[in-house]
């Protein structure tokens, strides 16, 4: 893997960590940070040893949203060529579970490649926000649609169209994140979650996964029917043999993502 | 920097003094952010591990200033805008934060002192939540502290009779941690004030924060929160220097950290 500017990258056991590096910027995301991102995250989708990827960022905020600099003077034509959105169409083509810990603010942009995570934990404290409105724009990652399909239609147009500050409590409420838990122990709390994760069946993990995200955007019959190939496409593996076997002997599975 | 109250740092204490003894301290707006300025400097500053809130002259504050009162106010937008932001500051403030109740504390001052970890009282204390008799409910978070501090009954007769309440009688409900003389009461409040400081800061902050969340949550996920907040103290430096001291059969130096 290349060395990054903008974000650092460690492996922890079959944990793989990726941090948005610039601190100083409260995170805010360049483009050529996503990039980094997407190639990070690829990277570890395809190597061997590692089971689930984290997504943090380093000092005091999440992400605070896109670069505003680079996009003064952007037309219409010019983002057209530009096509930077490929890169995070990317992001949902990712395999492995993908957590975010997350906190700070977790604004615009930086709120849209949270909400591409699997699986949310925030601190205490976290707020999350799409101020684009306030900017005379609107998301153009995800937001809208990612949003509305986690919350509901009511809850999305409210926080889109004020651009108000949604509290952790409230994003919990509303099923935009899975927990809250103490600032200090975000990072720890996170990596218990994941090494958790990463002692189950990794195969069943990624057709679960493959298959929820089926539901969300197709219909019920269509997605039933997906869910039954998942199933089946299962039993092929040696997972399946060894989780089966393990329960009747009593003993816990050694799972080897096979 | 400050014009409506007066701050300083002695050693680890940092000292609010509610300065406009004219009008018995009355909140104007300025004063409602220079509390919050004042108190949010205090939980940013390292050396800082205690707060204390206090009047200048003979009372602790009064309320509101009824002279920024008119017609066309809406009241709850001063709310909103001026109050909530103090209340809150304080409520998120980690550290302890002490009301040296000097004088009296009418109205929002009572709030004030509410909103505190620990209410002190000189015998010239006094509280008096006189919303009522200007036809307005108590606010600034009053009666969410005040119904949690002495319970149901006393706080609908505080607020509705607006009665005013001595400071003995004040320590006896529970409204109120200590009373002292007035010969010393400075030098009484500093020892009380110091003793905290010199308690484990970060222990105290992670109390503080258990206590906000207990109306809040369940009790299975209390203990879950209880768990994490276990995690954070047992990795302070105190929590070790507790230990050692214990140990060692010697007094405990915390440090805060």
């Amino acid at each position: 893997m290349n060395s990054f500017d903008f974000i650092e990258t460690s492996i922890e056991s079959s944990v793989a960590i990726i941090e948005l590096n610039r601190p100083r910027q409260l995170n805010s995301l360049n483009r050529k940070l996503v990039s980094e991102l997407v190639e990070a995250m690829e990277y570890f989708d395809r190597d061997d040893q590692v089971r689930i990827i984290v997504l943090a960022g380093k000092g005091r905020a999440f992400s605070a949203g896109a670069d505003i600099d680079e996009m003064t003077d952007d037309d219409p034509i010019s983002l057209e060529l530009l096509n930077q959105f490929a890169d995070w169409d990317r992001f949902a083509l990712i395999k492995k579970p993908l957590i975010g810990a997350v906190k700070g603010f977790v604004f615009g942009g930086g709120f849209e490649l949270a909400l591409c995570c699997d699986i949310l934990i925030a601190a205490g404290g976290t707020e999350f926000s799409f101020p684009e409105v306030g900017l005379g724009v609107m998301p153009g990652a995800g937001g809208t649609q990612r949003l509305t399909k986690l919350a509901g239609r009511t809850k999305a147009l409210e926080w889109l169209w004020s651009g108000e500050r949604i509290s952790a409590e409230d994003a919990l409420k509303y099923g935009v994140i899975n927990k809250i838990v103490a600032p200090e122990l975000l990072m720890e709390e996170a990596l218990k979650f994941a090494n958790r994760l990463a002692k189950q069946p990794p195969l069943s993990l990624r057709l679960i996964k493959d298959s929820v995200n089926k539901a969300v955007d197709s219909s019920l019959s269509e997605g039933m029917q997906y869910e039954r190939k998942n199933f089946y496409l299962l039993f092929s593996t040696q997972d399946q043999k060894e989780g089966m076997n393990a329960f009747k002997e009593k003993r816990k599975p050694d799972y080897r993502g096979k | 920097m400050f014009e409506t109250i007066r701050y300083e740092v002695k050693d680890t204490i940092a000292w609010l003094f509610l300065n406009r003894p004219d009008s018995l301290n009355a909140f104007v707006a300025k004063m409602n952010r220079e509390v919050k300025d004042a108190v949010k400097k205090a939980s940013n500053d390292e050396q800082v591990r205690c707060i204390v809130i206090t009047g200048e002259g003979r009372a602790f504050c009064s309320g509101q200033d009824l002279s920024e009162v008119d017609e066309k106010m809406d009241h709850g937008q001063v709310l909103r805008d001026h109050y909530g932001p103090m209340i809150k500051q304080i409520r998120q403030c980690e550290k302890p934060i002490i009301a040296a109740v000097n004088g009296v504390a009418a109205g929002a001052g009572f709030s004030l002192a509410l909103a505190c970890d620990f209410r002190v009282l000189s015998e010239r204390a006094s509280f008096l939540n006189a919303f009522i008799h200007v036809g307005l409910i108590p606010d600034s978070g009053n009666l969410y502290y005040l119904s949690q501090l002495v319970g149901h009954t006393k706080a609908v007769e505080l607020s509705i009779l607006g009665e005013k309440v001595n400071a003995a009688d004040a320590l006896k409900m529970g409204l109120a941690n200590k009373l002292y003389p007035l010969e010393s009461w400075e030098e009484d409040v500093t020892v009380f004030a110091g003793r905290l400081a010199a308690l484990p800061t970060k222990a105290i902050g992670l109390i503080k924060r258990s206590l906000k969340v207990v109306p809040q949550l369940s009790f299975e996920d209390y203990l879950e929160y209880e768990a994490q907040g276990q995690r954070i103290a047992g990795l302070t430096k105190d929590h070790r220097e507790g230990v050692a001291a214990f140990m060692d059969k010697r007094k405990p130096v915390f440090s805060g950290q």
